[in-house]
């Protein structure tokens, strides 16, 4: 039966908790080799990085070899994979071949003891309570009451055939503490198995006022999401003055056959799901090249707030004026310089401002252009007192969203559960079993106790004597 | 009184409570230990006031939030925590032995705060920070490292107390360690004197770590540096025994160590395993839709996770008692440092307060 050996074997090499301490210590030791070597990482970063460390000369050799061994991308290179999958047969298999002995502790009833093991305990007390058997019965009743026990009896017995024993038991269960993490883990790993399967990551960049109906994968590979999504408008707010974001807000609709079905705002920390997309704010930026809408309140002086939207060129008049504004320049981030001449200092939309020209058909009227700045409303006032504000720009932004469906999230969740369940229990609970043995004189009651815990033998021993002594001394 | 003065008060007082602990260490004078407890308690109140304080300025300033959300932020919570556990431990075991060598671990994380010049401002949060997730992530982060701080500390007494020939692997393991942790304490040292001293604002303090010492410009200072280093770590393991005589007389049993380092870890490993691992995974999972990334600080918070879990299967199961054992929590607190601090300077991440 040479076929049934083979089996044995490698069911006996995935049993032990030899190869299970050597897993810890491989995984953990090759894991560092995948955070020294930047992963995923444009090839020129690890060819300096393998400059800095072996010199220019064999910088190239090292990074081709590094990337055919697969440590470019290591964590999901075919090997580390393979661990995981030893680790995960090991856990597995460790625990069924366990279980069974674990039922069979469980399981077993707890029986009284003969007198004389009662010395054999690694927590016992002796003590004795005055008064009749019923007296010491309810004392002793009391106190295991205290202790969360429901005792059973023995008839009487002993040398004089008066003696009681009480025993009880209690957290037997909490023995499956550590096959419930142990098991956590396997849900886990299953977990991150179906995400990486069935799921989809990705992102995609949206600008204002678009709508898409695909998201890209990291390779920029199109994926049709099966919906569109379009952005309806995207604002960033900032700590103070600074350019420090405070918040940043995407206003998404989702679109099915023709329909809006769905309008929500997302921030960071609060996507959107929808039919088992998730989105994600993760950015945003400038779109370059945008031809987007620049919206203005326009208040002539003591006059009514007018607001208008227009593209960059064109041109607008201050109402019961002769003045004309025409936008010039649209800057996402405006600053000075020391000469205090305008320049763009990021690409982010940190400090939108546009230039307004202003023109007059009367020669005498007094006219000044300038910048507007959407972040300090008070820039730019009309020598006759009317003023315009940069209130918005429309479609010069993208919102940054990274998509994701991962059908496998709950089963990770779910094993997470399990794993906080299993570590409170196996970590903070025991199972404990007690026997109280009364053997009644003339007066008194002599009592005797042993007992046992599984773990916290300290502790368990502190809380049996401070109940008992606290019980008999008031008697 | 604003908090960075009781800050202030607090570093000078485990400074002071360090020394102190040290002298009762090598002196057995009773006073010496009943002033090093004052002391370190004092410091201690000190900090609460003052984490309570810097939470109302927080608050003040219109930012509020809890204390808890960049590097120095995080390390002063990290002492705070391991000063709570070492002062509990110190009432409940009636036993002060172990504060010259918990100090020293509270000393380097404020001395390593001022000399690499970490900001100390009140900083707004990105909206990826703003979450409660992270938020319980980083502070029962903190109580483990602090947990397992104290297990580091445990394990060496223990490596100290049961070995003395100096070819035992154990011997070497601990005299090195304690040498290593010695000489990044001195240095750190002269890196505070020499720039402090000369008054270096602490805008240019910035990445001034070791520059006294190792880093130095001048190659004949470093390579003194390098070699008086060379020469702590054999005075250390030449001379080790000498400290095993000294613990001697404290009266702490070998038993008594193995029992604490056990239970600190116990502690330890399952509010790191939910704090550290599954709630910053939540986190990260609602940021930014991604649970797990394999980013260098989540891969050496894992291998941090897989040296305690070796530990505890080691230990309960292949049957590993005593040095090896010790080791084993020394080594994985090395990795918690590594986790924190040596993933910021060393190697590049994604997280968010990763620069220095
Ligand atoms: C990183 C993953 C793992 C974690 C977090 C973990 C956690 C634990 C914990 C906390 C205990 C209880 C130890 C104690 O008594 O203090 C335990 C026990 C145990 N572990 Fe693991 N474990 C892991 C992987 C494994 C693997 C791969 C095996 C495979 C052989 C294994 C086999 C066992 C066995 C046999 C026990 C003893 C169970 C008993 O007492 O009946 N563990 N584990």
């Amino acid at each position: 039966m040479a076929d049934k050996n083979i089996v044995e074997k490698v069911w006996g090499f995935f049993t032990s908790v030899k190869l299970a301490v050597a897993l810890f210590a491989i995984i953990a030791l090759t894991s560092i080799i995948g955070t020294v070597i930047e992963q995923n990482a444009p090839p020129e970063k690890n060819i300096k990085l393998f400059t800095k460390m072996f010199g220019p000369a064999s910088a190239p050799t090292a990074y081709k070899t590094a990337d055919v061994l697969g440590l470019t991308d290591m964590y999901h290179s075919w090997w580390f994979t393979a661990m995981l999958v030893c680790f995960a047969a090991n856990l597995t298999i460790c625990s069924i071949d366990r279980l069974p002995r674990i039922k069979r502790v469980v399981d077993e009833p707890l029986k009284p003891i003969d007198m004389t093991e009662f010395d054999k305990y690694g927590i016992k007390k002796e003590l004795s309570i005055e008064g009749n058997v019923e007296e010491a019965k309810a004392v002793v009743l009391t106190a295991l009451k205290k202790l969360g026990m429901t005792p059973n009896a023995t008839d009487p017995g002993g040398p004089n055939n008066r003696d009681i024993q009480f025993y009880a038991h209690k957290g037997r269960y909490t023995r499956y503490a550590v096959y419930v993490i142990h098991f956590s883990i396997i849900f886990i790993l299953i977990g991150s198995v179906i995400g990486v399967t069935f799921g989809f990551s990705g992102y995609l960049s949206l600008p204002e006022g678009e709508t898409s109906s695909v998201a890209f994968t990291r390779q920029e590979e199109e994926h049709p999401l099966g919906f569109s999504i379009r952005c309806d408008n995207f604002a960033v707010w900032f700590y103070g003055t600074s350019d420090m974001p405070k918040e940043y807000i995407s206003w998404l609709s989702i679109i099915e056959n023709g329909r809006t079905v769905l309008k929500k705002s997302i921030g960071v920390n609060s996507p959107l799901k929808y039919k088992g997309y998730t989105f994600y704010q993760s950015g945003y930026g400038v779109v370059p090249d945008a031809k987007g809408l620049i919206i203005l309140n326009v208040t002539p002086k003591g006059g009514k707030t007018e607001q208008i939207s227009l593209h960059v060129g064109e041109s607008f008049t201050i109402p019961g004026t002769k003045l004309t504004g025409k936008i010039t320049t649209f800057s996402p981030a405006l600053s000075f310089d020391k000469d205090e001449r305008p320049y763009t200092y990021t690409d982010n939309m940190n400090n939108p401002a546009v230039f307004i020209e202003v023109t007059s058909e009367n020669e005498k009227e007094e006219k000044k252009s300038g910048w507007v700045v959407k972040r300090y409303p008070n820039t730019w006032k009309m020598p006759d007192g009317s003023t315009v504000e940069l209130v918005d720009n429309y479609g010069y932004q993208y919102t940054g969203l990274q998509v994701r469906k991962d059908p496998g999230v709950w089963v990770v969740y779910a094993g997470c559960l399990f794993m906080a369940i299993g570590l409170y229990s196996a970590f903070f609970l025991s199972h404990k079993k007690i026997w109280v043995l009364l053997q009644p004189e003339k007066t008194k009651v002599n009592v005797k106790i042993a007992a046992f815990t599984n773990k916290n033998k300290t502790g368990y021993e502190g809380v049996i004597n401070s109940v008992f002594d606290r019980l008999t001394q008031r008697v | 009184m604003g908090s960075p003065i009781l800050f202030g008060i607090a570093e000078v007082g485990y400074f002071v409570a360090m020394m102190i602990y040290i002298g009762y260490f090598i002196f057995k004078n009773k006073t010496m230990g009943i002033s090093a407890t004052t002391v370190a308690a004092a410091a201690f109140l000190s900090q609460t006031a003052a984490l309570a304080m810097r939470w109302m300025e927080s608050y003040n300033m219109g930012i509020g939030r809890a204390p808890l959300t960049n590097l120095y932020e995080s390390l002063i919570f990290f002492v705070w925590c391991l000063m709570l556990g070492y002062l509990i431990i110190e009432f409940k075991y009636k036993n002060r032995t172990f504060g010259a060598f918990v100090t020293p671990i509270a000393g380097l994380a404020l001395g390593f705060i001022d000399l690499t010049g970490i900001s100390k401002e009140i900083e707004p949060l990105v909206p990826a920070l703003q979450s409660n997730w992270l938020l319980a992530h980083v502070t029962m982060s903190f109580i483990a490292y602090a947990a397992f701080g104290l297990a580091f500390a445990t394990g060496m007494l223990y490596l100290v107390l049961s070995t003395e020939k100096r070819t035992e692997s154990s011997y070497i393991f601990w005299t090195v360690a304690g040498s290593v942790f010695l000489i990044v304490l001195a240095a750190m040292g002269a890196d505070y004197f020499k720039f402090k001293m000369m008054g270096v604002s602490s805008e240019m303090l910035k990445s001034y770590l070791f520059k006294a010492t190792f880093r130095s410009d001048s190659k004949p200072m470093a390579l003194l540096s390098l070699l008086g280093a060379f020469a702590i770590i054999f005075s250390v393991w030449r001379y080790g025994y000498v400290l095993k005589r000294m613990l001697k007389s404290f009266g702490l049993s070998l038993e008594f160590l193995e029992d604490l380092n056990y239970k600190v870890v116990a502690v330890g490993f399952p509010i790191f395993t939910l704090g550290g691992l599954i709630f910053g995974a939540i986190w990260a999972d609602q940021a930014w839709g991604v649970y797990w990334s394999w980013d260098p600080k989540e891969t050496w918070s894992l291998i941090t996770w897989l040296v305690y879990a070796f530990y505890l299967h080691a230990k309960y199961l292949r049957g590993w008692r005593g040095n090896k054992i010790a080791v084993l929590s020394s080594i994985g607190f090395i990795t918690v440092i590594f986790t924190y601090i040596g993933v910021n300077i060393l190697l590049s991440g994604l997280h968010s307060y990763g620069e220095i």
